[in-house]
């Protein structure tokens, strides 16, 4: 399966191989069946293995969630689609309520290996409830394992592996990138959880994951005109966070910056700064800074640029971190 | 019989449902008074008398709302929109139900309630801020009692029953009047809905466009049994309508509005109607339905059908219709200005209104803002 993919094409043929491999993988969701999903994913996949697999729903959040609940009760490994990042707070409660705490309740006799596939971010001139990244409140919750792909390659395998995983698996989709293409190469390689050096470099670490992965890539890239070296590292993975990468990275560069979509108030950017700060103090040259959302809802499309980290914005936290 | 092939069977076999929903013609449940040749018929249970001067008003008003949102989707193609919800083929339903209300009452709208908002008299250059991107709503609700358009599916049916029983309390008889769609009827805030105006005999009216489809998933796909029917199951009355015949739904509307202000509780009336475009302008119906569906529906145009009427009782002369499509043309063009010299907001608009009253993270984080976009040359972010 070597070969250029969009991200889109690399989630679709992962679904494709885990229905193949095995027959307990069921995939449930809103119009994903013979509309193949609002953004394709789920592809072509009801026609080859019919609508018993590949399960259309009743538009109801709360609904879906329980029952794939149920469904993994019983035996089966559902992989549920949630149309857009917005329309997930209906099933929140299923979420966070019954499917991250059962494994625990039932002293472990009870496994929940269900995968619940969210597009999520900005940058798509949508209308309201779809351009959220609701990231921290899932990975705020134990029992429940948060994952986003940046690229095609970690796009097939993260979602095959989130799938064949026996805990509940919230796998955030990066909805803007669903058109980028890349190389997905036939073997894994990394696991789920690992974080990964994308571009290396000496004189500060930009961390990121899902969307913003490119944006940072591109600030190292302009960053290197201007003779800096700056180190991009691809959380991957939200819950757990491999800290053994980020701190082996930022006790190197002794620089810090967090980028994501979400508001900076509360986020994923705050417990890695609390963790780097704790761990690496000693290495620091600066504080860890934070580039995200402001604390206000998603605005309207037409100033989402506003909103939303670009390359601007990270070269001036990169600026104000050297400059300490 | 293997058990695999028993759980088939049980699987696909359908529960008896008494009367199909076939589209053609009227069945027996369903209340009609202007049939799709024009014909007056009458309906003993919703008798309605009207003026050729109504009659006129609701063929104007059927005529502008398909003329905007025909409009609203030909901006959406020249790329002045994001996106848009059209209703085409609903313009009957939202008139009848629109017209059905008094100053006093309530509308809480989906985001295809064009029709609707119209009958308020809300300018309809508001309801497209949100389809551009400059605005998440951007309109008074109080000011014509037609609330903020809902994306998330159900969650305003809640909010009319919340407001019903406001109204209540306050001793009022004004009533409440709550869109939503088929798809909808399967989300658990529409069923809490439900409970809550029935033990509360809340002045509400659950309006259920159904068009018979949720994006790509038909009716079926969200309940085996007529949608009407579910009221009796929350102990209130459910009343089917065709949606394509204006005089019915206004009849209907105005005896469901009256039953529930008079203190009788909530009523659900299920419009039965088509949508005859697409979901909105992003999705694709060739993929999921089939076009003979469509044709079979053209044939009970809500518009085509009360002009059929009109005309055949000599309601409207020449001069009339011309009239009308004078004021379309005019509405046409207002609607296309009005678009292309709306602007795009200032980016500090992301700190207005966040809350009402001063908050200190917002405004040390606009005050940032500022001076950040003032660093960029000629203080012009990007
Ligand atoms: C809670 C929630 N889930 C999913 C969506 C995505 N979505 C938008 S419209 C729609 C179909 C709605 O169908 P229906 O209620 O029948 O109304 P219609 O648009 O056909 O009038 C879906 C699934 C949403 N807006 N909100």
């Amino acid at each position: 399966m070597t070969g250029q993919l969009s991200i889109a094409k690399a989630l679709n043929e992962a679904l494709r191989k885990s229905l193949e491999s095995d027959p307990k993988t069921v995939l449930m969701g809103e119009d994903i069946g013979k509309l193949g999903g609002v953004f394709r994913i789920t592809d072509g996949l009801q026609k080859d293995f019919g609508d018993d697999r590949v399960i259309d729903t009743p538009l109801a959040e709360a609904g879906i969630m329980g029952t794939a609940i149920g469904l993994a009760l019983r035996g089966y490994r559902p992989v549920v689609e949630i149309q857009f990042d917005g329309f997930v707070y209906p099933a929140f409660d299923q979420i966070v309520c019954q499917l991250a705490k059962m494994h625990a309740r039932a002293l472990g006799h009870v496994k929940l290996p269900i995968t619940v596939r969210i597009p999520y971010g900005g940058g798509i001139g949508a209308v309201e409830h779809h351009s959220e990244s609701h990231e921290s409140y899932f990975a705020h919750t134990a029992g429940l394992r948060v994952v986003t792909p940046s690229n095609a390659h970690d796009a097939h395998w993260m979602l095959r592996q989130s799938i064949e995983s026996d805990d509940p698996v919230i796998f955030l989709e990066p909805k803007r990138r669903y058109w980028d293409k890349g190389e997905v190469g036939d073997d894994p390689m990394i696991p789920l959880h690992s974080a990964k050096v994308v571009r290396p470099g000496t004189d500060a670490t930009l961390i990121a994951y899902g969307p913003m992965v490119k944006v940072c890539q591109e600030a190292a890239a302009a960053a290197e005109e201007d003779g800096r070296r700056l180190e991009v590292v691809d959380l991957r993975s939200l819950s757990p966070i491999d800290f053994a990468t980020l701190e082996e990275s930022v006790k190197r560069t002794g620089r810090g910056i967090v980028v994501h979509e979400a508001p900076v108030f509360m986020g994923i950017g705050a417990e890695l700064a609390a963790r780097l700060t704790e761990k690496c103090f000693f290495h620091l040259e600066a504080p860890i800074l934070r580039v995200g959302g402001y604390f206000a809802p998603y605005p309207p499309s037409r100033v989402e640029e506003t909103f939303l980290p670009d390359l601007d914005r990270v070269l001036d936290a990169v600026d104000r971190a050297l400059a300490f | 019989m293997t058990v695999k092939s028993t759980a088939r069977a049980r699987k696909k076999a359908a529960p008896s449902v008494p009367d199909k929903q076939a589209g053609s013609g009227a069945a027996p449940e369903l209340v009609q008074l202007l049939t799709p040749e024009g014909e007056r018929v009458e309906h003993p249970d919703f008798p309605l008398t009207t003026t050729p001067e109504e009659l006129r008003g609701l063929y104007r008003d059927l005529v502008l709302v398909r003329r905007f949102d025909a409009e609203a989707t030909s901006l959406q193609r020249q790329g002045e929109l994001g996106l848009w919800a059209s209703l085409l083929g609903q313009e009957a339903a939202q008139v009848g139900s629109g017209r059905a209300m008094r100053p006093g009452d309530y509308a809480f709208p989906t985001y295809r309630e064009h029709g609707v908002a119209w009958c308020r008299d809300v300018d309809p250059l508001n309801l497209l801020g949100m389809f551009r991107g400059v605005n998440h709503g951007g309109w008074d609700p109080n000011e014509k009692n037609f609330h903020l358009y809902t994306i998330v599916i159900g969650a305003q049916t809640l909010h009319a029953t919340g407001y019903a029983m406001g109204i209540t309390k306050d001793g009022a008889d004004d009533a409440v009047i709550a869109y939503f769609g088929d798809g909808a009827s399967s989300q658990g805030d529409v069923n809490e809905a439900f409970t809550f105006a029935s033990v509360y005999n809340s002045p509400v009216v659950f309006f259920c466009q159904n068009n018979q489809w949720a994006i790509s998933e038909p009716t079926t796909m969200q309940t085996r049994v007529p949608l009407y029917r579910r009221a009796s199951g929350f102990g209130f009355p459910g009343v089917r309508v065709d949606g394509n015949d204006v005089l019915a739904c206004l009849a209907v509307t105005r005896w469901a509005l009256d039953h529930a202000r008079s203190g009788q509780g909530p009523v659900l009336v299920e419009a039965f109607t088509y949508r005859m475009g697409a979901h909105t302008t992003s999705d694709d119906p060739t993929r999921y339905r089939l076009s003979e569906e469509t044709e079979a529906w053209k044939a009970k145009d809500p518009i085509l059908r009360l002009k059929a009427y009109l005309d055949k009782e000599g309601l409207a002369d020449e001069a009339f219709f011309a009239e009308v499509e004078a004021e379309s043309e005019k509405l046409g063009l207002r609607v296309r200005e009005g678009v292309r010299s709306m602007p795009d907001p200032d980016p500090t608009l992301i700190f207005d209104h966040v809350y009402s009253e001063p908050h200190t993270l917002v405004d040390e984080e606009r005050a940032e803002f500022v001076e950040y976009a003032a660093s960029f040359e000629g203080g012009e972010h990007h």
